[in-house]
């Protein structure tokens, strides 16, 4: 019988403990395939972060790091300059993880354009922690720590990621995507592949959000999660290229 | 012997940690131990390592977690305040069973303090760095020839061991200038077929994990961590032993303090008082059997410390209250003086010795 679909080989063959409808599953598997398409599985070394991707560490057939709450991006640098040569190396991160507790590690990796990838996850909220506010939730969003709705007045107002470090000369490239479609899950195949293959030519920091479901603690059916992307989350953090360094240079 | 050059405590750590085959080094600017990093800036590029300031203590920490699970040397220094933001990297290096070598050239405290030289941090070096059960191996140098040797025995310990090791210097050690021999054996660093640097697709995929959902499993790892710690006490406790075969009164010192009391020492003996010095050389493991067996024939112990009595807690239980251990100390960024410890011997000996 033919084999028409088939799991990556970077992808370990266990089951995810993912709940339903969350979209880190689509985003691991996409991963995957592009470790796999690169060929680079064998010098790939992922670091997960403290979330609910916390045992990414499980799930990748790379070797694989789990990193204090949000300091995945220093413990990746070490990782990448103890071998710059033969590491390839990734970060995959959530919003409290990255845009928060991890805030100055992630900076400063950008500002250094620190030669790795990172897949950046934005939910809108704490999913492992049981539904709190995140620091990308969006203003009047209803979590278990804004339980009025986010009030910008008392808490501030959501980050927008890749805008925020376009405005750093170092990074190479920014952008965000997401999962909600087909359509959509393409191009995210390609921002990662892209994100990738960045740091294999040495170009340096290349960070991918993308735009993620949070079923269970939004309270939402996985088929409605998926619209409240389109809905709500994609006006607040519209889709596209926020810096691509090299194709900038080459058109100027 | 060897040709002795004239370095500063801080450059002869650094200088050793190069020869001892570390070529990754991270860290943030502060006094009084920043010619490290001023040393590795200027010499790292050249050999082909990595010299990088970072963020933050807590990104230089992370930093060293990043190449220590790729399997190289590497290391990370500070003074008192950034050691306690590394604090959640200590802890997690234990939990993850990876090898650094961590200095901390104490500054006088708490919070800001003052950047003068302490012995502050004793509690929190073999005590607490940071959450949960572990343990670093804690090395208390007392000469710049001691800075050096004892940073590559650290890195060393610390790859056998898969522990952090701690240099516990203090402001005069990491200032001070003295003549070095820098003819130091290093011993390569053992195979690390645990680290995580690419599976090369010929093996199964390693992780350096410190999380572990199950209670039974997190126990286990914690007894096996802890079987470890035990032959670490048992093989790699280290100690000075000064004029310790007839003393009635034994001094307990390390770093700087035991060089001061080392010259009451010799004052008090010209004046015919038993007294002798026991110096630990690791903090933790502490030399527990030779305090043991010292409390047989002492009849007063004095610690001699920069702080307001932490090692004293140690020499207590080792010697099981059978003798007194009396306090000598000055804080804040204050040495003592021979002189004061001087008297603290003679007010004990006018005491029989036993106070």
């Amino acid at each position: 019988m033919a084999v028409v679909f088939e799991k990556p080989h970077a992808l370990a063959d266990v089951p995810l403990h993912y709940c339903p409808g969350c979209t880190h599953g689509i985003v691991h598997r996409l991963v995957a395939e592009v470790i796999d398409e690169l060929g680079i599985e064998g010098k790939t070394i992922g670091v997960a972060p403290v979330g609910c991707s916390v045992m990414a560490y499980n799930y990748f057939n790379c070797d694989m790091i789990e990193a204090a709450h949000g300091r995945a991006p220093a413990v990746a640098t070490g990782v990448k300059r103890a071998n710059p040569e033969e590491h390839i190396v990734f970060t995959y991160q959530g919003d409290g993880d990255l845009a928060s507790i991890g805030m100055a590690e992630t900076v400063h990796a950008a500002a250094r354009n620190e030669n790795i990838t990172i897949i950046f996850i934005n939910n809108a909220i704490y999913g492992m922690t049981g539904g709190q506010m995140a620091p990308t939730s969006l203003p009047g969003q209803v979590t278990q720590t804004s339980p009025y709705g986010r009030d910008v007045k008392a808490c501030g107002f959501p980050i927008r990621v890749c805008e925020m470090l376009a405005e750093l000369d170092g990074p190479e490239y920014l952008t965000r995507v997401t999962v909600n479609s087909v359509k959509n899950v393409n191009n995210a195949t390609k921002a990662i592949k892209k994100a990738f293959q960045n740091q294999i030519d040495g170009k340096g920091f290349s960070l991918v959000e993308v735009l993620s479901t949070c079923p269970t603690n939004w309270g939402m059916t996985p088929q409605k999660a998926l619209e409240w992307i389109d809905e709500k989350m994609i006006p607040y953090y519209p889709l596209g290229v926020y810096k691509d360094r090299s194709a900038e240079e080459g058109t100027k | 012997m060897a040709e002795k050059v004239l370095m500063k405590g801080n450059e002869a750590i650094a200088e050793a940690a190069l020869l001892a085959g570390c070529r990754h080094y991270f860290g943030y600017p502060i006094t009084p131990q920043t010619e490290i990093a001023a040393y590795m800036a200027k010499r790292m590029p050249k050999i082909g390592g990595t010299f990088l300031q970072a963020e933050s203590e807590i990104a230089a920490i992370n930093m060293v977690y990043g190449v220590a699970s790729a399997g190289y040397r590497v290391m990370t220094s500070s003074s008192s305040p950034g050691i306690s933001l590394k604090g959640e990297g200590l802890s997690y290096l234990a939990g993850s069973d990876l090898p650094a070598l961590v200095v901390n050239v104490q500054r006088g405290g708490p919070g800001l303090g003052g950047i003068q030289p302490s012995q502050s941090d004793y509690f929190q070096a073999t005590r607490g760095a940071g959450h949960g059960d572990f343990h670093m191996i804690v090395l208390a140098p007392a000469s710049v020839q001691e800075m050096a040797e004892l940073t590559v025995k650290g890195f060393e310990l610390a790859d056998t061991y898969r522990m952090t090791s701690m240099i516990l210097a203090d402001g005069t050690m990491g200032q001070m200038m003295e003549p070095v021999a820098l003819d130091l054996e290093v011993k390569p660093a053992p195979e690390k077929p645990w680290a995580t640097n690419g599976t090369k697709m010929q093996r199964p995929h390693n992780i350096v994990n410190s999380l572990s959902l199950i209670p039974d499993e997190l126990e286990q790892l914690n007894f096996a961590r802890y079987e470890r710690y035990r032959v670490v006490e048992e093989n790699e406790t280290m100690y000075e032993e000064y004029m310790m075969d007839d003393a009635e009164i034994c001094i307990a010192a390390f770093g700087i303090a035991a060089r001061v009391s080392k010259n009451a020492i010799n004052e008090a003996r010209r004046q015919g008082i038993k007294v002798g010095m026991i110096r630990p050389i690791t903090l933790w493991p502490f030399p527990k059997a030779v305090f043991r067996r010292a409390a047989d024939h002492v009849k007063t112990f004095i610690s001699v410390e920069l702080s307001m009595g932490q090692m004293i807690e140690d020499v207590r239980l080792a010697t099981e209250c059978k003798a007194p251990v009396l306090l000598c100390n000055r804080v804040g960024g204050m040495i003592l003086s021979p002189e004061q410890v001087l008297e603290a011997i003679q007010n004990a000996a006018k005491n029989g010795g036993a106070n």
